[in-house]
């Protein structure tokens, strides 16, 4: 269980995730609505699967009365990229209970960048930490879910742009990360793949495809020693 | 229930779907965190993750239409700026979508809308 202090440190941590989780997942909870099946239903999405891209995917899926067997490869397919967060956060996770698998089910885009990115308060256990930076986000998200599947569309506050504190987010912990940086390939290997992948693959697919094109690069770098540094 | 089974189904499905992706790594490679190879990946990968995610988040941007993306990435700058000079990331992160927001919502993008 996390501690008092880290509960706090983890709140200011995650205040940006608040502001982007919690309109995100209201427009989820909008579309949702509109299948015409009970509200309850989008909190219930944001607390099982809890994965942004395929829940606004599952509503297309569920529109369209699609397979279970269609449902479970677009979302696994499109949930690959998932699978290189757990690469580098498995020194971090070590051990086995419950907690250990709640922070692996929930290293969504947004946890896994504040934890590689935010210092740990000083602790003899920085698991606390990452489970209240974990479960504090799911909260945001859950909640978002369920205000935008009470309000369907009756909601009139424009929120528009405020899910940029996302992109903002991201951005600061770039920053974060170019500060702490001991060496620049990997970001150069990134952003040259995430451009191409962006040229080539298009908005829709550039993330799997960039996410798979640096791994490669930075694998085959160490290998052949072009990264000697 | 009966009207219920078929989206509970999908949400069961859409679960089911999900969790092995995050967890496969942690059940693939149990015992190994201290491999080099892993190592070297837990130091590398979060920076190339950061890159992309950036490029991810502004990925719908349409760079030859009206307003050419210019209020995400003056919004990007003004985050960028205030964290480089002020290391706060609740104040860079605050302004940069309140900026964000005003621009969009108000009579800026309207004039940007307007203008050939």
């Amino acid at each position: 269980m996390p501690e008092r202090a880290q509960l706090a440190a983890a709140f200011r941590a995650t205040l940006p995730v608040l502001f982007g989780y919690v309109p995100l997942g209201a427009a989820f909870g909008f579309l949702f609505s509109g299948l015409g099946y009970p509200w309850w239903l989008a909190p219930l999405t944001g607390l099982v699967v809890y994965a942004g891209s395929a829940q606004f995917l599952g509503v297309g899926l569920l529109a369209a009365q699609a397979g279970l067997l269609e449902t479970a490869l677009a979302v696994f397919l499109l949930n690959a990229r998932h699978l290189f967060y757990g690469f580098s956060m498995l020194g971090r996770y070590p051990g086995t209970g419950w907690t250990k698998w709640y922070l692996v089910f929930g290293l969504t885009d947004e946890t896994y960048a504040l934890l590689t990115s935010t210092p740990v308060p000083a602790s003899t256990r920085p698991q606390g930490f990452y489970l209240a930076v974990t479960a504090l986000n799911q909260c945001y998200w859950v909640i978002g879910c369920a205000v935008g599947g009470l309000l369907g569309t009756n909601l009139r506050v424009d929120t528009t742009g405020l899910d940029f504190a996302l992109t903002a987010l991201f951005t600061v912990l770039l920053i974060d990360q170019l500060r702490s940086a001991t060496a620049m390939y990997p970001f150069v290997v990134a952003a040259v793949s995430g451009i191409a992948a962006l040229w080539l693959l298009g908005p829709d697919n550039m993330l799997l495809g960039a996410l798979a094109v640096s791994l490669s690069a930075l694998l085959i770098g160490r290998r052949t020693g072009v990264w000697a540094s | 229930m009966g009207e219920l089974s078929y989206p509970l189904a999908v949400i069961g499905v859409m679960a089911a779907a999900t969790f092995p992706t995050r967890a496969l790594p942690f059940l693939l490679l149990r015992g190994r965190e201290n491999h080099p190879l892993l190592v070297y990946l837990a130091r590398v990968l979060p920076a190339a993750v950061m890159t992309i995610l950036v490029l991810y988040a502004v990925r719908d941007i349409e760079l030859r239409q009206v307003p050419h993306g210019l209020p995400e990435l003056l919004a990007m700058l003004v985050t960028a700026g205030l964290h480089v000079w002020r290391g706060n990331a609740l104040l860079s992160i605050g302004v940069g979508t309140g900026l964000y927001m005003a621009m969009i919502q108000s009579w800026v993008a309207g004039w940007w809308l307007a203008t050939p």
